[in-house]
């Protein structure tokens, strides 16, 4: 497919401007730049170009996403005509508050429902997304420590399965972090954990279920531990959507946690969603949340608020879908997509562990992860290629070589939207893949096959990238 | 995979050579490179920065991953290595030239594996 660039021609035009009414204005010499180069182009041509464009994104919308950890549910129609009335879409951020006291009523009805949901007091929706959920939540850990001269608590616990995110966001508080052990289940190793926690401990930060898609079973004593030594404990709400109705991380020991409505509540995730990351806590912390929060009669201010952390109140309209979500939905409805979330991965993990190794061989939650080690020892193909083959069959790849504990893994995620049809599918392309690599490696040299681009140098692109259009050097393929 | 006999290794993948004079060398093993993949970025302290033993001095980016790398010893960073970090292929292609830091006046040292004990560790993993 060609850029938009190529397809430029002299002189065409897209559009005609009416008369202005004002004379014609010749810049200066000295700013006006000579060769801008912008794309000229004939308006069909350009409708053309962006359709043909949009046919080859891969979405929800277009097929399986099985990216574990991610929550690619299928984003109900519905959200985006509630997010479409005009009430939310026609105010401005400007507005006096008193003027958008429905929208302000319509955020306080998620704020509330979240609460429930969590086992949590207080909540803003402020965060735009759930790296900066983290770390607003742990601004707000940080500022308890700090504003009770407790300042030496300066070290975060957080197990070797977590997310990226969470060393980073401890780390940019000022945090040191100490890392803990898993243990032959896949949990956290509770004499790490004991020989980890102390008088500098501030935090746990806790997935869980973890990144393994396994739910530790000894969570309570985990919490337990860290508060005995006087630290609290933070919950990623990464994983939330194997649990909604079943567990409150408010009642398990957590007092702090972030959401991602990109993920759990149905709103759209990648493609600049925009995310939403929204962070709860218990009472004795709710001073501390960004100024300003939503109460009973609109916003609310407090003196021991971390500050604002962004400007403006939330990604609106994502928390309008959002709310959107869990009323269709309601209690019942929530707590039957968490079970049926979890029963999508144990019927496709099911359908393939006997020829593919799994990690921890438990009942899974609501994602599991492959160990393909022992193929890619055998057969050379490994967890890349596997993923990469999918793409020929119209599946979109599970994440891949993460958690770091396992090695070769792929981590499939099929959530609660999915069809038996889907799964079932899923599992005859990973069984018939298994045993290509097996009868004929050859065939994942240069996968996938039949994607408009195909097999990507992504050593080349990471230590060569070129990042803009120069003219002469259109692209080969 | 290739263990050399000459030098001193790690339980977390680094290999150090002695070069006299109270001066060391800390680089990644062929084990670490071959596990990573094609490395194309790497993250080192600056000349005169101090290390921490068992503390990570630097990072690695793959394309699959980022790890951190950990420093044998505490000590004071003499040189880095520029061209590594120009062309982290020397890494894959050569891990036992493409030494990373040299470092001086080193305390506090974890107890190092010799070429032996190191393999263990690698047919373990």
């Amino acid at each position: 497919m060609s850029l938009i660039f190529e397809l430029s021609k002299n002189s065409r035009r897209c559009a005609v401007f009416p008369d202005g009414g004002v004379h014609q204005y010749q810049l200066p010499e000295k700013f006006a730049r000579k060769e801008l180069d912008l794309p000229q182009i004939a308006e069909v041509d350009l409708v053309r170009h962006y359709m043909g464009l949009s046919r080859l994104a891969f979405g929800v919308d277009n097929g399986f996403y099985p990216l574990g950890s991610c929550t690619m549910k299928y984003n109900p129609k519905v959200n985006e005509e509630t997010a479409a009335l005009e009430g939310f879409t026609q105010i401005h951020p400007l507005q006096p508050a008193g003027t958008v006291k429905g929208a302000l009523k319509a955020l306080k009805q998620l704020q509330d429902a979240l609460c429930d949901l969590t086992g949590m007091d207080a909540m803003t929706l402020k965060p735009a997304a759930g790296a900066h959920g983290e770390f607003t939540g742990m601004q707000i850990i940080r500022k308890y420590f700090v504003s009770r001269g407790m300042a030496e608590r300066n070290e975060v616990i957080i197990p070797d399965s977590a997310h990226g995110t969470n060393p980073a966001s401890a780390a940019m508080n000022g945090f040191r972090i100490v890392a803990v052990k898993s243990n032959e289940n896949g949990g956290v190793d509770l004499d790490s954990l004991r020989a980890a926690v102390g008088e500098h401990t501030a935090a746990l930060m806790l997935t869980n279920p973890n990144t393994l898609g396994l739910f530790d079973e000894n969570i309570e004593k985990i919490t337990r531990i860290v508060h005995e030594a006087g630290g609290l404990c933070y919950y990623d709400g990464a994983n939330l959507n194997a649990v909604m109705g079943l567990v409150r991380p408010g009642d398990i020991g957590f007092d702090v946690i972030h959401l991602n409505l990109h993920k759990t509540f149905s709103t759209p995730h990648g493609g600049g969603g925009p995310g939403s990351g929204p962070v709860g806590c218990k009472a004795f912390l709710a001073a501390h949340l960004p100024d300003p929060v939503i109460g009973e009669n609109g916003f609310e201010y407090s003196e021991d608020s971390i500050g604002s952390v962004r400007s403006f109140y939330s990604n609106f309209l994502v928390c309008i879908k959002a709310l959107t979500y869990i009323k269709v939905m309601g209690a019942d409805g929530l707590k039957r997509a968490s079970q049926n979330a979890v029963l999508n991965a144990n019927y496709l993990l099911h359908k393939i562990k006997d020829i593919y190794d799994v990690s921890y061989d438990r009942v899974c939650m609501h994602e599991f992860v492959l160990c393909l080690q022992r193929m890619k020892d055998e057969t050379g193909v490994s967890a890349k290629e596997i993923a990469k083959a999918l793409l020929d069959f119209e599946i979109h790849p599970p994440t891949m070589y993460f958690p770091l504990i396992v090695h070769e893994a792929l981590m499939f995620e099929p959530t609660e939207t999915e069809s038996r049809e889907t799964l079932d599918r899923c599992a005859k392309v990973l069984r018939h893949l298994h045993q290509l690599a097996y009868s004929d490696p050859a065939y994942f040299e240069g996968v996938p096959h039949k994607t408009v681009v195909s097999h990507v140098d992504e050593v080349k692109a990471a230590r060569n990238p070129v990042l803009k259009y120069e003219k002469g050097t259109e692209a080969s393929d | 995979m290739e263990v050399r006999e000459e030098l001193k290794y790690t339980a977390t993948h680094e290999w150090v050579r002695d070069l006299g004079n109270g001066l060391w060398e800390v680089g990644i093993t062929d084990f670490a490179q071959s596990e990573l993949g094609d490395i194309v970025f790497i993250n080192l302290p600056e000349v005169g920065d101090e290390v921490v033993k068992e503390e990570a001095f630097g990072d690695l980016e793959s394309v699959k991953a980022v790890s951190d790398i950990y420093s044998p010893f505490s000590g004071t960073v003499r040189e880095i290595n520029e061209e590594v970090v120009e062309r982290t292929e020397a890494i894959n292609n050569a891990p036992y030239e493409a030494w990373l830091i040299r470092v001086e006046n080193v305390t506090d040292c974890v107890e190092l594996l010799d070429a032996q004990q190191y393999q263990e560790v690698c047919d373990h993993e």
